[in-house]
């Protein structure tokens, strides 16, 4: 134990007649020093467990979703250009710079066939990241109850509880030959109460890779309707949609835009997650509660970095449904790049779930009936099958009997997974 | 829309006021009702304030002295480190390291390792930011909890008050004060006065919140005033939250003196800093909060389930910008030396304009700002829309819509128990380019001549 020095008893409060002691060391570790409620109990995060093993350059990083391939080079362009600008290097408008929400309401307005208000129904935010958090800081109270659907993008209960909202899990099953992850509809509708505030759905899904349809849209939405909730759509794959199936935006069917925010990312869009731009859309009435978080904790995003996505948006709006727009070149591009990482899992082996959107496919590995029995055993199978893996140089995540493989990355890093991959069939 | 104060009485017999505003939405009324912390947002805040006066000052194509962002570019040195970042391969564009992008945080620790006088861990000391607002924003939601006290020192900026307000703090406000006796010509005649400061620690306050240099006044703290501080941290266990962003820009040779370099108190100090003001790049939202990694954590825990990552290339300019600092440190080359002296001159020009029309402005001692007593000046100020607004308020617009000259009135700055004893202020900002200036100049001299 660590040195200590000195028992101080300090009397606290008459009225609540309660002792406190701080021990002096050499840290002062006092009470008052300690954190606030609110964040007791997040600091768990399993990114920041793996990713400095993941640093490790002879490991091929199949773990993290982020892309190894270069963004577009317009867009690269237009922010060497908007760095240029003096102007553009200070200060913008706190709820957005007024180049970006501009063609975010064009762009959109165009996918929502309606009129979106740039300044009221728009805000831009520090990612898909900091939309969720200022959507669950603005409308989640102490006692609300929020559904959320299983598996899912791990901030959701982090940032409900830190709200004082209480997380109502749901999860998704796979049913029938086609191996269809569903939601049973009779356990959905018993999720809902008077204390729901809102559920929360992410299509296209990380980590499944599932479109929601638009009829289970519509389950979903009768639902929020007849329950009075909100719906918070997390859609920052929205534009990785594979052939034969089709994203439905949920604020789209009736009855759901005056209830619903929507996410949006930059960084997924364009391949520049490292710029961490995201918005959410949504109606004014619940938007401005939006912006009062985002006044009180960021005030604003960075000025050039939002210019040239509100450029490169532009550019797309004018090619969009054609060859040459980027939504449409990246997910075909990536349809390839799924294809053949579902090919090489086979050949293994496992089992893929090849995704219908998004970058991520999860592979079932009981099937390769791997023996971790050496790696201790007081941690759950999964995560010794992650830690094998990466022993074996290849880093991804994990649920149950899952692994989830990200590949957005170039040939080259596809090419260093197969040839391991190979390797493991011959052991 | 209709709002109703419901008073609870929770478990422990204290009484909680919750005001619930409920809203006329179409679609239902039990929801959404936003939560009591923002339903009860000063109106009256700066940050709105400035978006209410730029507009009025678009609308008269005023010359705008209200708005503290420079109108002039950042150094080339980091322009340029921010066009090789952005061409500097993959990684640039895509995440890093949530905590702070290893190359800032490393150069940050150096660099300020040799101020502080300490080995500054960059791994478990600094959290790298979205901006020095969100450094405080983490800070107040890791360490406020519901019923908590904080020492807010006034003048102040803005968004310390509702920052404390949303993490369930109550705000104590204690004033900065000009002397009593003799001329006061500069922000350090302002003070604190010990009793007063004393008398605001009670066994409920949980931190105090310094601005040095300070923002609107321009008060750069002395280490007498500081040790003043510390004392009182140390005697009552309080932490301190000291707003440093201006930290390079100091004039007529003060030293800015960094609290948490005295005895006792880097143990409970978070010091926040910004690139924004460091390189006049204030939409590049890079922005830090430096202290012991004890509490560091804890704002570490609000960031990653709040932002999680800060923009990647933004970063490594800022880091290359600080290595180059850290290598002409104290020369004549650094931007930290420049800088000063550029404003130093535009400082005393300004003063000089004001002075000329009859206004008496507190030089400043550090920072973006300067403020000026108005209450000299007989103006007209019937303008019946601004009939209930404080004076220096109806000041302002009037300056606008007469004059061509935008400022912001300083009671904005003061909580709502003392505001009414400063509403004779106005502030300016002068860190804009010569033409800017001359403008102003050339605004003040025609009204001067024309008395």
């Amino acid at each position: 134990m660590d040195s200590w020095r000195t028992v101080k008893v300090l009397q606290r409060e008459k009225i609540c007649n309660m002792y406190r002691i701080v021990f002096l060391n050499d840290k002062m570790a006092s009470i008052k020093h300690k954190n606030a409620k609110r964040i007791e109990g997040l600091d768990k995060n399993v990114w920041v467990a793996f990713t400095s093993v993941a640093a490790d350059p002879s490991i091929v990083n199949l773990g993290q979703g982020y892309p190894d391939i270069p963004p577009p080079s317009y867009v690269k362009e237009g922010l060497a250009q908007a760095a240029m600008v003096d102007r553009l290097n200070q200060y913008t408008r706190g709820f957005g710079h007024p180049t970006l929400v501009k063609a975010l309401s064009k762009v959109y307005g165009k996918v929502y066939d309606r009129q979106l208000d740039p300044f009221k129904e728009i805000l831009i935010t520090v990612g898909g990241y900091g939309s969720l958090f200022s959507t669950m800081q603005a409308l989640v109270e102490e006692g609300d109850e929020v559904i959320i659907i299983e598996p899912f993008f791990d901030c959701y209960v982090p940032m409900v509880k830190m709200a004082g909202g209480k997380p109502v899990l749901i999860p998704l099953r796979l049913v029938g030959y086609s191996a269809d992850w569903v939601l049973d509809q009779k356990e959905l509708a018993s999720k809902f109460n008077s204390k729901t505030k809102a559920i929360i759905i992410n299509t296209p899904n990380n980590p499944i890779g599932k479109i929601f349809s638009r009829s289970e849209l519509q389950a979903i939405a009768d639902l929020c309707i007849k329950h009075d909730t909100l719906c918070f759509s997390d859609e920052v794959y929205e534009w990785l949609v594979y052939k034969g199936h089709e994203h439905v935006k949920i604020a789209t069917l009736p009855g759901m835009w005056d209830r619903t925010i929507t996410i949006g990312s930059a960084g997924k869009t364009f391949s520049v997650t490292g710029w961490k731009l995201g918005w959410s859309i949504g109606p004014d009435h619940l938007i401005k509660h939006l912006q009062t978080v985002m006044q009180n904790s960021l005030y604003t995003c960075p000025t050039p970095l939002q210019e040239a996505v509100g450029q490169g948006l532009l550019r797309e709006f004018e090619l969009m449904g054609k060859p040459d727009c980027y939504f449409t070149s990246l997910a075909l591009e990536l349809e390839g790049k799924r294809d053949r990482m579902a090919a090489m899992l086979r050949q293994t082996g496992m089992t893929p779930v090849v995704p219908e959107g998004g970058y991520f496919m999860i592979v079932d590995v009981t099937a390769l009936n791997q023996d971790l029995s050496h790696m201790g055993d007081d941690e759950p199978y999964d995560y010794k099958f992650v830690k094998w893996m990466i022993k074996e140089k290849v880093f991804c995540f994990q649920f149950e009997k899952y692994i989830r493989l990200c590949f957005i990355k170039q040939e080259s890093t596809l090419d260093a997974a197969e040839a391991i991959l190979k390797s493991w069939n011959k052991g | 829309d209709c709002s109703a104060y419901l008073k609870l009485c929770n478990k422990n017999g204290h009484y909680k006021y919750i005001l619930q505003r409920i809203l006329s939405s179409s679609v239902s009324s039990h929801w959404p009702c936003p939560k009591r912390k923002y339903s009860y947002k000063n109106k009256e805040c700066c940050l709105e304030e400035e978006v209410e006066f730029t507009q009025l000052a678009a609308d008269y194509k005023a010359v705008n002295l209200g708005q503290g962002f420079p109108d002039f570019s950042p150094p080339s040195f980091v322009q340029e480190a921010f066009c090789k970042a952005l061409n500097g391969g993959f990684s640039m564009h895509q995440y890093t390291r949530a905590f702070g992008h290893p190359n800032l945080v490393k150069i940050l620790a150096k660099f300020f390792s040799r101020i502080v006088g300490r080995e500054i861990d960059p791994m478990e000391d600094i959290l790298v930011s979205v901006g020095a607002y969100q450094a405080l924003f983490c800070t107040f939601q890791a360490l406020i909890d519901e019923g908590d006290e904080v020492i807010i020192v006034e003048p102040f900026f803005d968004c310390y008050q509702p920052m404390v307000m949303m993490a369930g703090g109550t705000a104590v406000y204690v004033p900065l004060k000009p002397v009593c006796c003799g001329p006061v010509l500069s922000s350090a005649d302002w003070v604190l006065s010990p009793e007063e400061l004393a008398s605001k620690f009670s066994p409920r306050t949980k931190a105090i919140v310094i601005n040095t240099p300070n923002n609107p006044l321009g008060k750069v703290y002395q280490r007498e005033e500081l040790q003043m501080i510390a004392d009182l941290c140390i005697k009552h266990d309080v932490i301190c939250i000291s707003d440093e962003v201006y930290e390079w820009l100091t004039y007529d040779g003060t030293k800015h003196v960094k609290i948490a370099s005295l005895p006792g108190m880097w143990e409970r100090t978070v010091t926040i800093g910004s690139a924004g003001k460091t390189f006049s790049a204030t939409g590049w939202k890079v922005g830090w909060a430096m202290g012991s990694g004890h509490i560091l954590k804890h704002l570490k825990t609000v960031h990653q389930n709040s932002v999680y990552h800060c923009a990647t290339a933004a970063q490594e300019a800022v880091a290359v910008g600080f290595q180059r600092e850290y290598d002409v440190f104290g020369t004549e080359e650094s931007y930290f030396h420049q800088l000063p002296i550029h404003l130093h001159e535009k400082r005393l020009r300004l003063a000089d304009c004001l002075k000329s029309v009859g206004l008496k402005p507190i030089l400043p001692q550090g920072g973006y700002f300067m403020i000026a007593d108005i209450s000299n000046l007989n103006v007209d100020l019937t303008d019946p829309s601004t009939k209930d607004e404080p004076y220096d308020y109806r000041f302002v617009k009037w300056l606008i819509k007469e004059k061509g000259l935008a400022t912001i009135p300083v009671s904005a700055f003061y909580s709502p128990e003392h505001r009414n004893e400063f509403q004779k202020y106005i502030r300016f900002c002068f860190v804009k380019e010569d033409t800017t200036l001359q403008a102003a100049e050339d605004i003040l001299r025609q009204w001067s001549d024309s008395k």
